[in-house]
């Protein structure tokens, strides 16, 4: 027997797992990781599980995770893009899985873009090389 | 739970089963086995997209790619590609002819979506119909629960009727007032009752609202049943339709488990059950009276009017009957309010309606629009126009109870009434559109055919009315028609009308009186000249060879009947008497030297 409380449970939980098929995506945020040959061989698949398994934990039912292709950037890789509606686009490098939790938490819950984690934010260590 | 980051939706209506859907399900999800994405990415099977013409359709969301005409093989790219390397595969992206398939298109911008507002097609090709949670999710038993707590069974009524809902099986009765009149019968014991015996040619609105969304129904007819004070209901759905009948049974199931079927539902008072009654497909069992006949066991015949079904229906207890796309658009109407439905459709005919589209139209499928929007906006904007270059004629709507509308009234708003003034009627939604190589005289012969074969025989109008109608019909396009068989024919269609037994005999003089309304110059032609403008009846129809002939012998050698006859290089010539009219000359004769007269 249900009641209309565990009716609402249902919706929410299941609506997290259908949402994306919705059509109107206003609050929408979207994380595209780079998945061409470059990224997979960085490790981008696990980056990118890492990514839908905590906005799955946390119930974030704005959040789609897809992917793209090369972007050029290929030494960068894992890279991923993460647009928050009127906030334009931010690029994080290099990421591993605990970066990805990371970014979910302090950028897309709390609103804290990441900022060592960005593109560019390595410019003195790593570019000193003479990439740049 | 899983979190998927994508999903990929296959149609599993009838018209892509039929299309290879289930094999197709099968490889993408061998694919994603083997390419170790299962996890990430799901495959769900859905109702109807609509557009049947271009299936299997395929969605993959979140990028809401609409990928058409998808073949079993197809399933490899489009996991290689889209699902693993993000790429979308353009070269099966749906695109509108003559035009560049494009990337990033999504569903709403495609013309055949662009002037559709889905309603009771909502969930069709969103949800899988298989899941109630999924239904849950968007909004589902969620009217039925405001309904049970908020609301009294009069407040669920005033509400219908101030919605100004209409029958969607073809007449157009008001549905809050037919509730009405069933909550104000005396009686312990009522029915409710959908009917989805679905029997017009070409119309299957209601298969895809039972394949697509089924728990919508039953949701509908559990409001009902609150409203009139009935705790069971029967679901009358043609055998014909295997894919809907299994999927409203696991719907039903679920929904007891859930306890949203039977005692006490949502720890409410309020109890309700359902059954399923398959028809053998007898046309007259769409009748409401002869559909409780067949539910009761009996041989499907209709009952004379009154008493009404509200007084005195199924099993002579008090029934509320409703047909499936009237249903389903309740439970929103009582979510959503009556404002919010009357802000859609026209002030006499508010909300949508669904139409399948049919013959000769470029996409072939299931639409939805908003009540007032203009024939010629279905056909030519959602529909695609006619295809081949070919002249539009004329629709027909309401299947064998409707009639023809002629292009000169293509901007007449649809609506119950404005349909009803112009000769046809919005019938269940069936829209037959027909070119320029139909004959009008052998269309209305077809669905006369049509009702002289399925009349049950109950009432003499219709078993002999019809009959005699069929054979006036008959003996024109065979060149055999006399000066007063238009006369005798509309003298035949009036007394059938005016005296026949039920909806079935009333309206089965339709297609031959809307026909002789703005055809009756094919009809004097098929009379009086022995000539068929369109050149489709066969037996007045004549072929010449003209100056074209370069003396080929083409023709005459693929004749089967010997009737062409002509020396080499000269022009040949046709023997009517022996020519059996198969066309095969026109198709071999490679200088257009064969003509139809």
């Amino acid at each position: 027997m249900k009641t209309l409380a565990d009716l609402e449970e249902i919706r929410k939980r299941t609506l997290e797992r259908i949402n994306l098929r919705k059509e109107d995506k206003d609050d929408e945020v979207r994380i595209v990781v780079g998945m061409a040959t470059c990224g997979i061989a960085a490790g981008a698949r696990p980056v990118m599980m890492s990514f839908m398994t905590e906005s799955s934990k946390r119930h974030l039912t704005n959040v789609t995770v897809s992917q793209t292709g090369c972007i050029g950037m290929c030494r960068y890789e894992p890279m991923a893009d993460v647009f928050v509606p009127g906030q334009g686009k931010v690029t994080y490098v290099n990421l591993d899985e605990a970066k990805a939790r990371r970014i979910v938490s302090d950028h897309i819950v709390n609103g804290q873009p990441v900022v060592e984690l960005m593109i560019g934010a390595d410019r003195d260590k790593t570019v000193g090389k003479g990439e740049e | 739970m899983n979190f998927y980051r994508s999903h990929i939706l296959v149609c599993g209506g009838t018209g892509c089963t039929s299309s290879g859907s289930v094999k197709l399900m099968d490889r993408f999800n061998a694919q994603l086995k083997e390419k170790g994405l299962e996890k990430e990415v799901s495959v769900v099977k859905t109702g109807c997209f609509g557009l049947c013409e271009a299936g299997p359709v395929v969605i993959v969301y979140p990028e809401g790619t609409f990928y058409s005409k998808v073949k079993e093989e197809d399933a490899d790219e489009i996991v290689d590609e889209h699902l693993l390397k993000g790429r979308i595969v353009r070269h099966l992206v749906y695109h509108e002819k003559g035009e560049q398939p494009e990337a990033g298109k999504s569903l709403n911008d495609i013309d055949f979506y662009k002037h559709q507002k889905r309603l009771a097609l909502r969930n069709c090709g969103v949800i899988d119909p298989e899941n109630i949670d999924e239904y849950i999710a968007f909004d589902g038993y969620l009217a039925l629960g405001k309904a049970l707590t908020e609301m009294r069974p009069r407040d669920v009524i005033k509400m219908l009727k101030d919605s100004g809902l209409r029958g969607r099986g073809g007449g157009g009765f008001p549905t809050g007032i037919k509730w009405e009149m069933c909550a104000k019968s005396p009686g312990e014991k009522k029915y409710i009752i959908c009917n989805a015996d679905e029997g017009d040619p070409g119309a299957f609105m209601d298969r895809s609202v039972l394949e697509g969304d089924p728990h919508a129904v039953l949701e509908a007819m559990e409001l009902c049943g609150y409203a009139v004070g009935a705790d069971e209901g029967y679901i009358y759905v043609r055998a014909e339709y295997p894919i809907a009948v299994k999927r409203l049974e696991i719907a039903i199931s679920q929904a007891r488990e859930y306890g949203l079927l039977g005692k006490n539902i949502l720890g409410t008072d309020f109890s309700f059950d359902l059954h399923i009654r398959l028809g053998a497909g007898a046309f007259v069992c769409g009748e409401e009276t002869a559909l409780m006949t067949s539910i009761e066991g009996n041989r499907g015949e209709p009952k004379p009017k009154p008493p009404f079904p509200a007084v005195q229906g199924l099993y002579g207890k008090p029934s509320n009957i409703n047909n499936v796309e009237t249903f389903a658009n309740v439970p929103q109407i009582i979510l959503n309010g009556a404002a919010w439905f009357r802000s859609m459709g026209t002030k006499r005919s508010p909300g949508t309606k669904v139409f399948a589209l049919g013959g000769k139209i470029k996409n072939t499928g299931l639409v939805e629009v908003p009540m007032g929007t203009p024939l010629r906006t279905v056909i030519f904007d959602v529909g695609g126009g006619i295809p081949k270059g070919k002249k539009f004629k004329a629709v027909q709507t309401g299947g064998p109870s409707g009639g023809c509308i002629p292009a000169s009234l293509l901007d007449v708003p649809i609506e119950y009434d404005s349909l009803v003034e112009i000769g046809s009627m919005m019938g269940s939604g069936g829209m037959i559109v027909l070119d320029e190589d139909n004959c009008m005289v052998d269309i209305a012969r077809f669905f006369l055919d049509f009702t002289v074969d399925e009349s049950c025989g109950k009432c003499t109008p219709c078993r002999v009315g019809t009959r005699r109608m069929l054979e006036i019909l008959n003996r024109i396009v065979t060149g055999h028609g006399q000066e007063d068989d238009i006369e005798k024919l509309e003298q035949l269609a009036e007394s059938i009308k005016d005296t026949a037994l039920c909806g079935l005999g009333q309206t089965a003089p339709n297609p031959v009186l809307s026909t002789l309304r703005y055809f009756r110059d094919e009809y004097e032609a098929h009379i009086r000249d022995k000539h068929c403008p369109s050149h489709q009846c066969k037996e007045l129809l004549h072929l010449e060879i003209n100056d074209n002939c370069r003396g080929c012998t083409a023709c005459a050698r693929v004749c089967p009947a010997g009737a062409i006859t002509g020396e080499p290089r000269s022009r040949h010539v046709i023997d009517m008497e022996k020519c059996i009219k198969c066309d095969s000359c026109i198709e071999k004769c490679r200088f257009d030297a064969i003509i139809k007269v």
